[in-house]
């Protein structure tokens, strides 16, 4: 794996998620007791906590994934075998 | 639904940031071993007064897509072997229905203390045998000095690899070999009862595709997540559709979680293989001990043994509740230290490796 160290670091693709992530974050605890209301009825409801997950994931997951990358955590250069 | 609020708890900014800060612990160990922290999220949550029931489904709601994060993370590493993980989810939905099956009964016989009691008693058969085991093999290959090597399928791996029943079986890449379905539909669904059961499944299903199927330490703990992930998604559609997520509780637990599991899954990349079974043999043999200090409570609350006062029933609880925190931050610290040692080794190798190339 031929990956330079030098590798431009995804600043802007980070800032970009953390905004997003944190308006998600934000409209979430703002609007809690109508999200409550709605996502406790159950039933067909059922559907919006389990798209809500699926989105903060991605945003976010991106997000931290990015954030380590940028402070300068990564996996190590040399792959382990693992076969 | 008589009072769909009263199942959501308010918030404020402390316990925002107590349930971000264990979210990433959790998911720290999470990213490491494939599970783990779903057993003090659970408690810790129901501590600060949500109910039973919505604790669990909010554990898995954030269980779920924390999974499939670090699960895509540890594939750009080579690390999952999907087909191995989607086999053994689906026969752990299956356990997980029947395992909460198996609950519901207990509690309408016995009440919760009886319903406590089997889990207490779960945790610690299993986690006495199964942990125990696992912290042996890893001591044994650290004072064999064979951390170093490349991992082996033991005897019994060997045996099951070596079946061969017609028209079951499947190849999977982690085992580079074909297993009959017929052996890993029992451990899925095992792995299934088992997160129903204590809310960590991947307490059996690592050793199970380690030990019984031949899997390496680090694609086990990887296809775990997969495994998880399966899990999670299904069991908490099944919550949902009873209004019992809180939302909120599961995504705050996330927030947090996404960090724990991204450093976590990067730190398999700097460590022995032999480490995920130390870390996971370590959280395993604690949170035996604090699983059975609760066990005389739940004894006394049945009236098997003698009634317990409300200071010592207090005592127990603190102390079993602080024990298992203490798992959770003993497995990051390990993760955490052994991630620091790597980078070390790492850098100095490549220091080598320039001065060899006269590049410095």
């Amino acid at each position: 794996m031929a990956q330079s160290t030098t590798r431009k670091k995804p600043v802007a693709a980070m800032i970009f998620m953390g905004i997003v992530s944190v308006a998600l974050y934000t409209t979430l605890l703002l609007k809690q007791d109508e999200v409550n209301s709605v996502f406790g009825k159950g039933g067909l409801y059922a559907f919006l906590p389990i798209v809500t997950a699926f989105v903060f994931s991605y945003f976010h997951g991106a997000f931290t994934g990015h954030f380590w990358t940028v402070v300068g955590v990564e996996a190590a250069k040399q792959k382990k075998e693992v076969k | 639904m008589q009072d769909i609020m009263s199942n959501f708890i308010a918030l404020d900014t402390i316990t925002i940031l107590y349930l971000f800060g264990v979210g990433f612990v959790g998911g720290l160990v999470s990213g490491f071993i494939g599970s783990g922290g779903a057993f003090v999220l659970t408690p810790g949550m129901m501590s600060l007064g949500v109910p039973g029931l919505v604790a669990v489904a909010s554990n898995m709601c954030h269980k779920f897509p924390k999974a499939l994060v670090g699960a895509v993370k540890r594939a750009k590493y080579g690390q999952v072997d999907i087909k191995l993980g989607i086999v053994l989810g689906v026969s752990a939905e299956a356990g997980v229905l029947y395992g909460a099956h198996i609950q519901e009964k207990i509690k309408a016989a016995f009440g919760d203390a009886g319903s406590n009691l089997y889990v207490s008693v779960a945790f610690v058969v299993i986690l006495a045998t199964v942990g125990g085991f696992v912290l042996r093999d890893a001591w044994k290959s650290y004072r064999e000095g064979t951390s170093n090597d490349e991992e082996k399928a033991g005897k019994l791996a060997k045996w099951v690899q070596s079946i061969n029943i017609p028209g079951t079986m499947v190849y999977f890449k982690s085992i580079n070999a074909r297993v009959s379905v017929l052996f890993t539909i029992p451990l899925g669904f095992a792995t299934g009862m088992l997160a129903a059961t204590i809310a960590v499944g991947g307490f059996i299903g690592v050793p199970a595709m380690i030990y019984v199927l031949g899997a390496p330490s680090l694609m086990a703990s990887a296809t775990e997540l997969v495994i998880a992930f399966v899990m999670g998604l299904g069991g908490s559609f099944k919550y949902a559709l009873s209004g019992l997520v809180d939302i909120r509780l599961a995504m705050i637990i996330l927030a947090g979680s996404l960090f724990g599991i991204q450093l976590g899954a990067i730190g398999t990349t700097y460590v022995k293989p032999f480490m995920i079974k130390v870390v996971m043999g370590a959280i395993m043999v604690i949170v035996l001990f604090s699983r059975g200090l609760m066990v005389p409570v739940y004894l006394a609350q049945l009236g098997l043994i003698d009634a317990m006062t409300d200071s010592t029933v207090k005592l127990l609880k603190t102390t079993s509740f602080a024990i298992m925190i203490f798992a959770l931050l003993l497995g990051a610290f390990i993760v955490l230290r052994a991630m620091w040692q790597g980078k070390q080794a790492e850098k100095l190798q490549q220091a080598a490796g320039a001065l060899e190339h006269g590049k410095v």
